[in-house]
């Protein structure tokens, strides 16, 4: 079955695993811009992150046929620098007409700090100011709940936000609700240990419905396997599910929801004969 | 969304491994209690007491509940006192 991973960081994997994903089945990548695991001492490290994500990382997804996606931010951890991520908020929009930029993101919250809030809010000003998408990524563990809370109040309270153009990730059974029922969609993260597992994700599906509800590996650097999405595929499968359901939440829907893109330019696999 | 697996389907397919896990969370509470020093009074274990409870009782969304559980309140009125950094 032809999947896209919505939420993975190819930048940290070696392009053997751009082999294994397109071996199975995987035709299409988003990479929102996240922390390298140290903090970046200038904007123009930024800058040339961003272009390693826009040129080299899909030139290498190429080579597999995997067409790769990026959205561009400081993530909410180097945002305690309210000074650099002003800066580098500043550059973004030199940026937002490349090829393959899909929006904003991965903003969100880490630890639910006054700073992360201010950066997250600016974030959302440019968006709405630039009309783009939003990714948004949501604290982990016992700084989920608070922080989703967080996140939907300052989104709700901008009214230039389009609930339908953003996708708030790394929802978990004590979030998901809240996130769909106020129009967003929805983002499962399966990460092997710490996080949502296959078979808990497609609890959720049968829960809430498949409408507006994505699957993501989230691979890294750390601990994470990029082919968490077959591994879904196959949890809903051995569940009894239809293949028409599957291809919903893992093809269907992120193609629905990057076409709101306006750089999202996407070659859909059947055709691949033809422009070849 | 109906499950298209029934009831006893469910259990047949994840008896083992539900009693794997439980088996696991018991050794390692016993691992705890082995080991020197006491931590009888750590939030921690007193959470995981609370979760044993929520998994005993007789309700649906149990781990919905447990996640609560492990998570630091939200106050709705957080962004009445939050002044953003100039
Ligand atoms: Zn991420």
């Amino acid at each position: 079955m032809y999947y896209i991973d919505p939420h993975i960081h190819m930048v940290s994997r070696v392009t053997d695993d751009y082999e294994t994903l397109a071996r199975m089945g995987c035709v299409a990548v988003s990479e929102p811009a996240f922390w390298a695991g140290f903090d970046r001492g200038s904007v123009d490290g930024f800058r040339d992150y961003f272009r390693q994500l826009i040129e080299f990382e899909s030139k290498r997804a190429g080579w597999y046929r995997v067409q790769h996606y990026t959205w561009l931010c400081i993530n909410a951890k180097e945002a305690e620098n309210v000074k650099l991520s002003r800066e580098v908020i500043a550059m973004i929009p030199e940026f937002l007409d490349r090829p393959g930029v899909l929006g904003i993101g991965e903003i969100g919250l880490n630890k639910n700090t006054k700073n992360e809030a201010t950066i997250f809010l600016e974030h959302l000003d440019l968006a709405a100011k630039t009309d783009e998408q939003i990714l948004i990524h949501t604290p982990h563990l016992e700084d989920k709940y608070q922080g989703t809370r967080m996140i939907l109040d300052m989104l709700g309270d901008d009214s230039r936000i389009d609930r339908s153009r953003v996708l708030v990730d790394h929802v978990e059974e004590h979030t998901i609700r809240p996130v769909l029922d106020e129009g967003y969609w929805a983002g499962m993260t399966l990460y092997p240990v710490s996080k949502c597992t296959p078979q808990r994700a497609v609890d959720m599906v049968e829960m809430y419905g498949p409408e507006r509800l994505l699957v993501n590996s989230a691979g890294d650097w750390g601990p994470s396997k990029p082919t968490a999405v077959p591994d879904f595929i196959l949890a809903m499968r051995l569940r009894g599910h239809p293949e028409s359901l599957i291809r919903r939440v893992v093809y269907e829907n992120p193609l629905k929801f990057f076409s709101q893109s306006r750089n999202f330019d996407f070659t859909p696999p059947e055709t691949y004969e033809t422009v070849s | 969304m109906p499950i298209p697996l029934d009831a006893p389907e469910v259990l047949d397919r994840e008896f083992l491994e539900i009693r794997a896990r439980l088996l696991q969370v018991a050794a390692s509470l016993d691992r705890i209690e082995r080991a020197e020093g006491a931590v009888d009074d750590d939030p921690r274990l007193m959470k995981i007491r609370q979760a044993l409870e929520i998994l005993a009782g007789g309700d649906e969304q149990r781990a919905e509940k447990i996640q609560l559980l492990f998570s630091r309140p939200y106050e709705a009125n957080w962004l009445a006192t939050f002044r953003p950094t100039r």
